[in-house]
């Protein structure tokens, strides 16, 4: 794909850019942080189409990462891939995911005639913001993860996220390739009959101790959206993900190009795995990783098809995912006098499961007290309905105790009461998070580890409450 | 004595937590040493003779057009029978809108409801997001109202309260929700019950009192619901 011309002189983009950079500068000067979109939306208001501009001159193209649940790991992951392949890649990794933030980050990685510094882009899209994103930037691959519920009250009903979709996967021209998680049901069908070139990924794991018995209650996707009838799953992996086909009309999930298999999950330390291409079955790409969950299965797979994909060589992609580490907020260490933290974000029912499972599934219960820290500010959710989408029930059985701090600190401790956990396992502690923390800690027994989930304005209150009190940091990214 | 609860499409209507109102009356019912069945009344399931309480949760469109048809003819009948015959209900947004004569979407066809409830529910311009404090025969009941339709009530329904903090029914009168006997509809979703024992208690109490006269629940030690209580009640004052 031939890049448009490095030399052609567009006006108005130069003079969106120019004062892009003097936003950043003043920004940056100021030293306040977090104005990511900042210079976007100085930009966008010059130039309204700055975005695509800068965009579609990357000569490799554009890449763009959508979904509910992973679409941030799976765009650092590919990124370092590109990367280790020796790319230089244009990536929205300092956090907006909206179209403004994305066109802030390529213009701080463009000269000032909007030529980009970078032989491709890598662009994570927030779900409401896709089809503008995609519109714009034309990319030459887009990878769907998955559709869950998620912040409900920022985008009404799921249905309105795939009728936002439909037409956006529609347009995508003939030339772009389209990876999809097959084994999301709703992502299987809009991505039915589209002038783009399907690829389709997922898992094909047969060991019983990966699957899932029935289907947890916060799945989403539970009906045939050929008939309507209700799906049944073969193998179940997650929520609603895995081999779904329906009883009634036969549809079923589509062959998959990339599949994942031979799952090994270490705890919350790490995860081995095969991906295997349709295409050459009998070669299979082994690789391990040291995130840990099967939620970061799914990733590590759509990643290395995203890789393979684009024609990144095999060796190259499983060094770089063996590379990977956590990115913001996943998984994240810190030792706090004396004490091994591990802290985890939770951010909707479908990701607190896995993280729930992935503390669970080596010892069968809880193997450490546990803190749950619950805030309702908007990048939360303000809707905190969603922690009755979780099942904390699988907690009922173990020994360990669990504390709850935040601004919904009692509404937390109310869920795990009714989960029928044993009233003297439940902590409702101060919803101070500093005052939390400490508390917490206070009670667990001398050198003993903690775990710590928290939603995501929780996350950043605690690490600024680590941090002030020179907590060390074992591994996590800034 | 024994609790048996008839949770109206369970699989298709059932998002912003509802499940934690049926978790709630469950175990309300079982602390006491009270006997629980749950029924999962789906598409095409009949209404079970000996449910003595029902709960019908929200859904997505597309899922509530179905169960919409579900419930006409027999089946909507067989539900307003029991009601008449003192069976306690809750329902909660898509289920209240269809408990209604109707609800009308945005360009599609309307749903014809089961009527038990003198409301009319339409698809509005606005959808109304935030923690709600309404004021009831229950005392304060605390929630968080996430939708767009605008019920109104006709000149026989009553309401189940009238909000302090929150859009209620329309945005405009103040109602919250509608109550006939011992039936309850409200946009108050997911996780009502839990904070609300006191509504809780009230429907266990009528599901046990039916063809049994009056029947009076122990008390429960609420000292953590009471405090998720007070969280609310200080979001909702602090957020809208
Ligand atoms: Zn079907």
């Amino acid at each position: 794909m031939a890049p448009e011309t490095i030399t052609r002189r567009d006006p108005r983009l130069i003079a969106a850019l120019t004062a892009a950079k003097v936003t950043s500068a003043a920004i940056r000067r100021a030293g306040r942080g977090g104005g990511t979109a900042a210079p976007g939306l100085v930009a966008e208001r010059i130039d309204p189409s700055l975005l695509g501009k800068i965009a579609r001159r990357l000569p490799s193209g554009a890449i763009v990462v959508a979904g509910t649940n992973g679409k941030t790991t799976v765009s650092r992951m590919l990124a370092d891939i590109l990367q280790a392949h020796g790319l230089r890649v244009a990536h929205n990794r300092s956090g907006s995911n909206l179209a403004r933030g994305v066109a802030s980050a390529l213009a701080s990685q463009a000269d000032l005639f909007g030529n980009p510094r970078a032989d491709i882009g890598v662009i994570e899209s927030d779900e409401a913001a896709f089809p503008e994103i995609a519109r714009q930037v034309q990319p030459s691959l887009v990878i769907l993860n998955n559709l869950f519920r998620d912040q409900l009250d920022r985008y009404g009903e799921l249905d309105a996220i795939a009728s936002l979709w439909r037409p956006a996967l529609q347009r995508l021209p003939e030339t772009t390739t389209l990876l999809v998680n097959a084994d999301d049901p709703a992502l299987a069908a809009l991505s039915e009959a589209i002038p783009a070139r399907r690829v389709t990924f997922g898992l094909d794991d047969r060991n019983p101790r990966y699957l899932l018995d029935a289907i947890p209650h916060a799945a989403d996707a539970k009906v045939c959206r050929t008939c309507g009838d209700v799906l049944t799953y073969d193998r179940l992996y997650s929520a609603h993900l895995g081999a779904w086909r329906c009883p009634k009309c036969g549809a079923t999930r589509p062959p998959l190009d990339f599949a994942g298999t031979n799952l090994a999950l270490h705890g919350v330390d790490a995860l081995d795995l095969d991906v295997a291409r349709a295409s050459s079955p009998d070669h299979p790409l082994s690789l391990r990783l040291a995130i840990p969950g099967l939620y970061n299965a799914y990733n590590a797979v759509a990643a290395a098809a995203g890789a393979a994909t684009i024609g990144i060589p095999a060796g190259t992609i499983a060094s770089a995912l063996g590379d990977y580490r956590s990115a913001f907020g996943r998984i994240e260490r810190v030792t706090y006098r004396g004490h091994l933290l591990t802290l985890a974000l939770v951010k909707n029912p479908v990701g607190f499961n896995e993280t729930l499972r992935m503390l669970t599934i080596a010892t069968g219960g809880l193997a450490a007290p546990t803190l749950i820290a619950i805030n309702d500010l908007t990048a939360d959710g303000r809707d905190v309905s969603w922690l009755w989408d979780v099942d904390f029930e699988l907690l009922a059985d173990g020994t360990a105790p669990l504390s709850t701090t935040g601004i919904r600190a009692a509404d937390m401790a109310n869920r795990l009461k009714y989960a029928g956990l044993h009233a003297n396992r439940i902590y409702p502690l101060d919803a101070d998070l500093a005052t939390g923390l400490d508390t917490f800690v206070d009670a667990l027994p001398a050198g003993a580890p903690g775990y710590v989930l928290l939603t995501y304005t929780a996350l950043l209150g605690l690490r600024q409450v680590l941090a002030d009190r020179g907590a060390v940091e074992q591994f996590w990214e800034q | 004595m024994k609790l048996v609860i008839g949770w109206l499409y369970a699989s298709t209507m059932n998002i912003y937590g509802d499940r934690g109102n049926v978790i709630a009356l469950h175990r309300r019912a079982e602390w006491r040493g009270i006997r629980v069945e749950i029924r999962e009344i789906g598409i095409g399931d009949p209404i079970p003779e000996d449910v003595n309480c029902f709960f019908w949760g929200g859904g997505q469109d597309q899922e509530q057009a179905a169960v919409a048809a579900d419930m006409q003819g027999t089946k909507g009948e067989a539900l307003r029978a029991a009601i008449e015959d003192g069976a306690s209900l809750l329902a909660v947004c898509g289920g209240y809108q269809l408990l209604g004569h109707e609800y009308r979407p945005h360009n599609a066809a309307p749903q014809p409801g089961v009527g038990l409830f003198d409301a009319v529910s339409t698809a509005g311009p606005e959808r109304f997001i935030g923690n709600v404090i309404v004021e009831s025969e229950w005392g304060e009941l605390v929630g968080f109202e996430n939708h767009s339709g605008l019920t109104t009530l006709g000149p026989t329904a009553t309401p189940m309260g009238r909000v302090r903090v929150g859009r209620g029914n329309n945005g405009r009168d103040g109602t919250e929700g509608a109550r006939y006997r011992n039936a309850v509809g409200c946009y108050l979703h997911g996780s009502l019950l839990p904070k609300n024992p006191a509504l809780a208690d009230w429907l266990v109490e009528r599901a046990l009192a039916r063809r049994r006269g009056d029947v009076q629940l122990e008390p429960l030690p609420d000292t953590i619901e009471s405090m998720a209580h007070a969280e609310a009640v200080a979001r909702a004052a602090a957020t809208r």
